[in-house]
């Protein structure tokens, strides 16, 4: 599908185009990136010291403090079973960045090879690959990652699984089209004609240069991956109780959402706050990587 | 052309046949036996095994694939377990649901996103610029299943202006039809806005700074008339190919959306049929959407091949 | 005197008023359910919801009352042989199927034998006692046994005993599900499957005083939020199994009615006690003092109020302590975690550890998070895994399972809450529970019919079973019923059963 790869950004490619700033000093002018920079990092913080900074055990019931609504002592309220919701909201950070991040390494270290050796070995390898890869593409995401969930067996890790192996073939057909622009570049013609063997030039020549492109999408994909979990742990698919994430509690959440709506709104909040900041980095970078897009 | 469309249309057959080996091998893995799901409360051990016999469990996979896409081919689906009905049938009632469902969140999107994508391009970096900016981020970020209840939440309970959920056939009632899917599609539409007003911008930036542009502006004619005359015109032909290919998201999305606003369309019937190991349903729809996506992506490459002649010669 | 006059005129033409307001717009009475019901043939059905929808469609040979007392409805009367081992049913006259065939003694003949022998039938199992129909006249028909049955007339006043026309039935073969003919108050008109079932008003019902309204339509609404918000805004009349969470806010809303009744069926935990080597490896399933302790270390009442708003009525037993079947030799022990911890301490495991196995609905994680809570305190180490549905009845099915959470949606007779869970092999004996005498006092209690002789069988049967902890009650709900304050006319039987006779709008 010659459309979506000539859709994407193309390659930055450090011989074309005048010297410029360092990539990172371009994105943190962009007022968006850098406002969703200092956002993401707030949320690793967040994940990072959740136990000094949670007020209470996110784990710890109290049958007195049934759905209260936000007061003094529990900012956000109370949940179904008297836990604060602000513990679980600042402890269920750990499990969105998480399958944010590792659901995307997991795309990026299938898709990657696969769409390398696609890309770069061309003829009946690729015409494999890229049928496989359209195949997974034409089921819709999220059913892909439905059944995957179902068949793994309901855990966040089984989420993170299913969510990276179906975001993978986005991957794949990013680095192989980005890798077939790049193969037929000068500078990697040399490296081949000074007799350099495939893997070195697929590796040392070509891979760099797809980097940029993945960094873009990968950012992009996180965002996407947070929602996927939040969407599996909807459906009773991600993490289990009573460990919390910010789409357990919304599961649970639904069900209060007439007499107990605060249980909903701050994990819907936070899951809108850091996906719009991973969105908002993703531009900037793209912006900032990219010459040809600004 | 047709040295093009050829060898493409051609990928199509190996693509179908990995798509339904695809579908078919993760669903028969689930865990779960159908035939236990499917025997209902009292699990008597007779229908169990009257079950496994029926839907042919007891035979290696590889035979259940055959048994299957032997039916597709000759047009028969296979049926429903938990419904008795024809998976055909099915496809057959909940597609207009669907359609009318994406058709309304594509209007939606349309109406939200071109406008955005205009006026963003037109006024680039200007406040004008961040404001359609921020919707379209807010399109992005928002998980749909929390905006579906947080807007039945408002409209429903609260202000009780929408019913909460359900589906009225337009023929029967096209008002509260209307009114049952305008949660829903805008649920749905806001996502799809986003991309689209992200492609209108970037096309309408291309255009602008194109020669006939510069031409057009020369030649005095008012601004209003170069962009929405000459700009717009060009610029929507790959924002239209590139939005037919948010079909797949819109699909993802009519899952949950439909999950929550109990819609019955594809998404549903394919999430309850997952939860209920209702294979012949899983396969049968999956099968089916996969393929409108593929000829549809088909329709768009080609559309795309004809505005954009260059590809043609790569 | 004059008064009266005017009261008495005045009352005709309200009456009249009613009248042509009810010619002039048909009367639709739209019902959310909690789930989609599956098929819609008798014989092949196998939910609770679906059963919801039988209510209205298919009549039965008998019915159950407030007080789970068999009343008749197709059947007028009944009368059991000397050996218990033949009951002969007298028919009502005068009943007509749907399709205009005559209900009779051949008709009912023809539709006991389409449940015992159709493929696939779900009524199999519940007449495997009923050897042969016979026809004594067209309005008498006699069931033989091939040993007395005790449990046999509730099951004809559920599924089993749900009449269809035999016109049809032939017919249609195994798609009679799409398009049932049965002698009920209403008739299919169409069902768009996960949408909408939509019946109307049989003319020729036998007890067509008893109808009020013209149209039913069942809308399955998966969300208790959704389907109350439904409610609220007037897109429907009536739900069934509202959230006990919601009950409080719907209360003080003047617009809408509540109902309610403890459900026969019950919540528990099952223990995996010999359904596979798992149970020899965990002390808890191999250790009755541990079970003990378990069931010490719980709180029911606190289970009751955080799990489920205070709307279940705390149990022990497979049966409601306001059953005339409960056996009162075993009452609701109280929580003592110091017991609890005596308990475990002499068992040699002071802090065991096992796993709670959950299906993903909320409703059970939230018991099991308050199980965990309380067991903790008394030193167990309770780890819950959540399992999608399908995957958890696998792998209670295969015993790959420590502790279950299931519930069980009840049937009239108590041998239908316990007998296919404790008697050996059986289907639904999860626990992997087996002990001959366990078996003996079941087979006993469904040989007899004396009510006094029963209830003395499942005092023995409880001072038995629950000792041995197979499955530890935890409570009975309650059915809630929400609708709008215009109907009138509920009858809440403890079945969970939405009857439609009687129900009426003002």
């Amino acid at each position: 599908m010659a459309s979506l790869a000539a859709a994407l950004p193309s390659p930055a490619n450090p011989a074309r185009g005048a010297p410029r700033a360092h990539p990172f000093r371009r994105l943190l002018r962009r007022r968006g990136a850098a406002v969703g920079l200092v956002i993401v990092v707030f949320f690793v913080l967040l994940a990072l010291l959740a136990p000094a900074v949670s007020p209470y055990d996110p784990l710890a019931t109290s049958w007195t403090a049934i759905r209260k609504a936000p007061n003094s002592a529990h900012w956000f309220g109370t949940d179904e079973i008297g836990r604060d919701v602000l513990s679980r909201v600042v402890w269920g950070t750990r499990a969105s960045l998480l399958a944010g991040v590792v659901s995307v390494l997991i795309s990026l270290s299938i898709g990657v090879p696969i769409g390398l050796i696609a890309g770069y070995a061309g003829g009946k390898v690729d015409m494999l690959i890229s049928r496989l890869t359209d195949a997974v593409l034409a089921c819709p995401f999220l059913i892909l990652a439905i059944a995957l969930a179902a068949f793994l067996g309901p855990s966040l890790t089984n989420a993170m699984i299913a969510i990276g192996v179906s975001a993978t073939p986005v991957f794949v057909r990013l680095t192989r089209g980005q890798t077939m622009a790049i193969k037929a570049e000068d500078f990697i013609l040399a490296a081949r004609a000074i007799g350099n063997p495939p893997w070195r030039v697929a590796l040392r020549h070509v891979l760099p240069n797809v980097v940029p492109a993945l960094i873009v999408q990968g950012t992009l994909a996180i965002a996407a991956a947070v929602i996927a979990e939040a969407s599996l742990s909807f459906l009773g698919l991600g993490q289990q109780p009573p460990a919390p994430s910010w789409g357990s509690m919304l599961n649970t959440a639904k069900n209060y959402v007439d007499n107990a709506p605060w249980m909903a709104v701050w994990p819907g909040l936070s899951i809108f706050v850091l996906v719009l900041s991973f969105n908002l980095v993703g531009d900037g970078l793209r912006d900032a990587l990219d010459p040809r897009q600004t | 052309m047709l040295t093009f469309l050829v060898p493409r249309i051609a990928t199509i057959v190996p693509t179908l046949v990995f798509v339904s080996m695809l579908i078919f091998g993760l669903q028969q893995l689930l865990p779960g036996d159908p035939a236990v799901v499917l025997a209902g409360e009292d699990r008597d051990p007779d229908v169990v095994a009257y079950l496994r016999q029926k839907l042919h469990l007891d035979e290696p996979l590889p035979v259940r694939y055959l048994y299957w896409i032997k039916g597709v081919v000759h047009g028969d689906f296979g049926e429903s377990q938990r419904m008795q009905k024809p998976v055909l049938a099915l496809i057959v009632e909940k597609l207009p649901v669907t359609l009318e469902l994406a058709a309304m969140a594509i209007l939606i999107a349309l109406l939200i996103g071109i406008p955005a994508g205009i006026i963003s391009a037109v006024r680039r970096n200007s406040a004008w610029d961040y404001a359609a900016n921020v919707v379209a981020l807010w399109g992005l970020s928002t998980p749909n299943f929390w905006l579906g209840i947080m807007l039945i939440l408002l409209f429903s309970v609260t202000l009780g202006w929408l019913p909460a959920s359900g589906f009225v056939s337009p023929f029967e009632d096209l008002r509260g039809n209307l009114a049952a899917l305008i949660m829903p599609a805008f649920v749905l539409g806001n996502a799809i806005a986003a991309v689209l007003m992200r492609h209108t911008r970037s096309a309408m930036l291309q255009v602008l700074s194109s020669d006939y542009v510069r031409t057009a502006r020369a030649k005095g004619l008012p601004e209003r008339d170069v962009i929405l005359k000459h700009a717009l015109r060009n610029a929507l032909i790959p924002v239209i190919t590139l939005g037919a290919l948010e079909l797949g998201t819109l699909l993802s999305g009519a899952v949950l959306t439909e999950q929550v606003f109990t819609i019955p369309g594809f998404g549903k019937l394919i999430v309850d049929a997952v939860f209920n190991r209702d294979y012949a349903v899983v396969q049968g729809v999956v099968l089916f959407t996969a393929t409108a996506y593929i000829v549809l992506n088909l329709f768009a490459d080609i559309a795309y091949v004809i505005v954009n002649p260059q590809i043609r010669a790569q | 005197m004059a008064t009266a006059h005017r009261t008495v005129r005045l009352g005709i033409a309200l009456g009249l008023a009613a009248g042509l307001a009810g010619a002039a717009h048909a009367q639709t009475l739209r019902i959310g359910l909690a789930e989609d019901p599956d098929v819609l043939d008798p014989t092949l059905a196998r939910t609770f919801v679906g059963r919801v929808v039988f209510a209205a469609l298919c009549d039965k040979l008998f019915d159950i009352d407030e007080k789970l007392n068999i009343v008749p409805q197709l059947a007028t009367s009944y009368e059991w042989s000397a050996d218990s081992k033949a009951l002969t049913l007298k028919l009502r006259a005068g009943v007509t199927f749907h399709d205009g065939e005559k209900f009779d003694a051949a008709a009912a003949k023809f539709n006991i034998e389409r449940h015992k022998t159709m493929a696939g039938s779900n009524r199999r199992g519940e007449l495997a006692l009923v050897t042969t129909v016979d026809v004594v006249d067209p309005g008498t028909v006699r069931l033989n046994l091939s040993a007395p049955f005790a449990p046999l007339l509730a099951q004809l006043a559920d599924r089993a005993g749900m009449m269809v026309s035999p016109k049809a039935a032939l017919a249609d073969g195994d798609k009679f599900g799409a398009k049932p003919v049965c002698s009920g108050p209403f008739r299919f008109v169409e069902r768009v499957a996960q949408d909408r079932i939509v019946l109307e008003r049989y003319a020729n019902y036998w007890n067509k005083g008893e109808i009020h309204v013209d149209k039913v339509i069942y809308l399955p609404i998966v969300d208790a939020t959704v389907r109350l918000a439904n409610l609220k805004s007037g897109q429907l009349d009536f739900i069934e199994r509202m959230a006990a969470s919601d009950v409080p806010g719907l209360k003080s809303d003047a617009r809408f009615k509540i109902s309610k009744i403890t459900e026969i069926g019950y919540q528990g935990i099952t223990i995996n006690v010999g359904k596979s080597d798992l149970a020899q490896k965990n002390p808890l399933g191999r250790d009755p003092r541990v079970r003990e302790a378990f069931e010490l270390a719980l709180d029911r009442e606190g289970i009751v109020q955080v799990a489920m708003d205070g709307e279940a009525a705390v149990g022990n037993q497979w049966v409601a302590p306001d059953n005339p079947y409960y056996a009162k030799n075993v009452p609701i022990p109280k929580r003592d975690v110091a017991r609890a911890k005596a308990l475990l301490k002499e068992a040699g495991v002071p802090n065991p550890s096992f796993t709670l196995m959950t299906p993903t609905n909320t409703d059970q994680q939230k018991i099991a998070q308050v199980v965990q809570a309380m067991v903790k305190e008394a030193g167990f180490d309770m780890k819950i895994q959540s399992t999608e549905f399908a995957t958890s009845l696998d792998m209670a099915d295969k015993g790959q399972y420590d502790a279950y959470v299931l519930a069980w949606s009840g049937r009239a007779d108590p041998d239908g809450n316990i007998f296919s869970f404790d008697a050996c092999k059986q289907p639904l004996n999860y626990a992997g529970y087996c002990k001959p005498e366990v078996d003996d006092i079941l087979n006993k209690s469904r040989t007899t019919r004396d009510a006094a002789e029963r209830r003395k069988l499942f005092e023995q049967l409880a001072a038995i079973a629950l000792k041995d902890r197979p499955i530890v009650y935890l409570y009975h709900r309650h059915w809630l019923w929400a609708y709008t304050n215009k109907l009138s006319g509920l009858r809440a039987v403890p079945d969970g059963l939405v009857r439609v006779q009687g129900l009426k709008f003002n």
